[in-house]
């Protein structure tokens, strides 16, 4: 009885909740139409030009979060400085290769530029053709409308950051590796620092989850997601360039992570596994219910790593910025120390996020590979 | 916007839930062995961030619905 009444009273605090909210943002509409002087104050420099803009958080955000043709530096004399990667398109005519300063940080359609006969536009980060343009759909951003826009195989931010992170741990573990040659006895150094991590992924993943039989096979793998996962998460948090690209925040590299999770998975699972799947032991009659679900069941496994990882890192950056943004939605600089503290909180639990996030992905493969190559000696 | 508010609302209620029935339970189980403190420590972690992914499922069905 006493949960009935808390839960009326729950409801009846939220529909308050709703109704207050949709009233205040009824009234703030025409607020938002009035604030439009822009760039009143020129004389006074680009800072203060672009204060007077009204602040959209949302697109702040959306845009330090996506990918992007360019890697944005800052912004000098109310110009943006830039690091410029390759655009890499394949057309209907061939292949388009030109620098993205040729677009001049336009992203809304407007700058057309001109190569092998063809006119590209670029609009939220997509490139379009540009007599196309006019009459597209902005909302279906597909990359299959070849009649639309060319294939983009860009060297994009999230590509630049993918390549990085190649070299950090190429060079970080050759070193280690040159090392153990030299030195027969107690590490030292780098490889003192890695080898901890190394035994702990053997140690706590992989044997307790694929056995002691089984887990060398899998050591590779499990090594190489745990510290291309860590490596990737820790550039995300690092706010300048070369860094601070949300490579492990996008859902396009936790998908390919996933999926090569499932095929690995997929092709050691044993005839257990399988046998599991196809013809579980239970009456025939409910094959035709059983069967799917555990199909179902192999599918939502790698889709939820690639969600979970794709929105811890995403929520992590999103809440960062949201509180930095707070400094220019209230527009005054009392702000800042509470928002800076804020963030510092934020960024300290983020470098735990990014080593607990590099460690369930890893943990949670290796789950699923024990699950796959696991004998059942009792049936 | 607002019914993304209240979807996020109600995964932050279901993830604060979980997540004190984690730490309370570790509570008891390590005023009760203390010699147990860091195993407990470290599934509790992985626990509460298994939970969190499950909230931020919630959270990302919100941020496309908006």
């Amino acid at each position: 009885m006493t949960l009935l009444k808390r839960f009326r009273s729950l409801l009846a605090i939220s529909l308050l909740c709703v109704s207050v909210s949709t009233f205040a943002e009824g009234h703030e509409q025409p607020a938002h139409e009035t604030v439009q002087h822009e760039g009143v104050q020129s004389h006074e420099g680009a800072h203060a030009s672009t204060e007077e803009k009204e602040f959209n958080a949302s697109d702040l955000i959306n845009s330090h979060i996506g990918d992007s043709h360019e890697f944005h530096i800052f912004d000098w004399g109310g110009h943006p400085v830039s690091f410029y990667l390759p655009v890499i398109l394949w057309t209907n005519n061939g292949l388009a290769v030109f620098s993205s300063e040729a677009f001049h940080h336009d992203n809304t359609g407007h700058h057309v530029v001109e190569k092998n006969g063809q006119k590209f536009v670029r609009y939220n980060e997509v490139i379009y053709y540009a007599d196309q343009f006019e009459s597209t759909n902005k909302e279906d951003v597909s990359a299959f409308n070849f009649d639309i826009r060319p294939l983009d195989f860009s060297i994009t931010k999230n590509v630049f950051s993918l390549f990085l992170s190649v070299i950090i741990l190429f060079g970080l573990f050759s070193v280690v590796g040159k090392s153990y040659k030299k030195n027969q006895f107690a590490p030292k150094g780098l490889a003192g620092f890695l080898e901890p991590l190394v035994t702990f992924v053997r140690d706590d993943i992989a044997i307790p989850n694929i056995g002691i039989k089984k887990y060398e096979r899998y050591m590779p793998y499990l090594l190489t997601v745990f510290f291309f996962i860590w490596v990737n998460n820790l550039i995300g948090l690092i706010p300048f360039f070369p860094f601070s690209s949300n490579l492990t925040g996008s859902i396009f590299f936790t998908f390919v992570m996933a999926l090569i999770t499932f095929i690995v998975t997929s092709f050691s699972g044993n005839k257990n596994y399988w046998g599991h799947i196809f013809a579980p032991p239970v009456p025939k009659a409910l094959y035709p219910i059983m069967v799917p679900v555990e199909i179902i069941g192999i599918l939502t496994k790698p889709f939820a790593l690639m969600i979970r990882l794709f929105a811890n890192i995403t929520a992590g950056h999103i809440i960062i910025l949201s509180l930095i943004s707070l400094i220019f939605i209230f527009r005054t600089v009392a702000v800042a120390p509470i928002s800076g503290a804020f963030v510092l909180f934020m960024s300290v639990l983020e470098l735990l996020v990014a080593a607990l996030q590099a460690y369930v992905f890893t943990l949670l493969t290796a789950l699923f590979i024990g699950q796959a190559v696991e004998e059942h000696d009792h049936h | 916007m607002v019914l993304a508010g209240i979807g996020a609302g109600l995964a932050v209620i279901g993830a604060g839930i979980g997540i004190g029935k984690i730490g309370g339970s570790a509570m008891d189980g390590m005023a009760r062995q203390p010699e147990a403190a860091g195993k407990i420590q470290t599934a509790m972690i992985i626990a509460a961030a298994l939970i969190e992914g499950v909230a931020l499922f919630a959270v990302v069905v919100a941020l496309i619905a908006k």
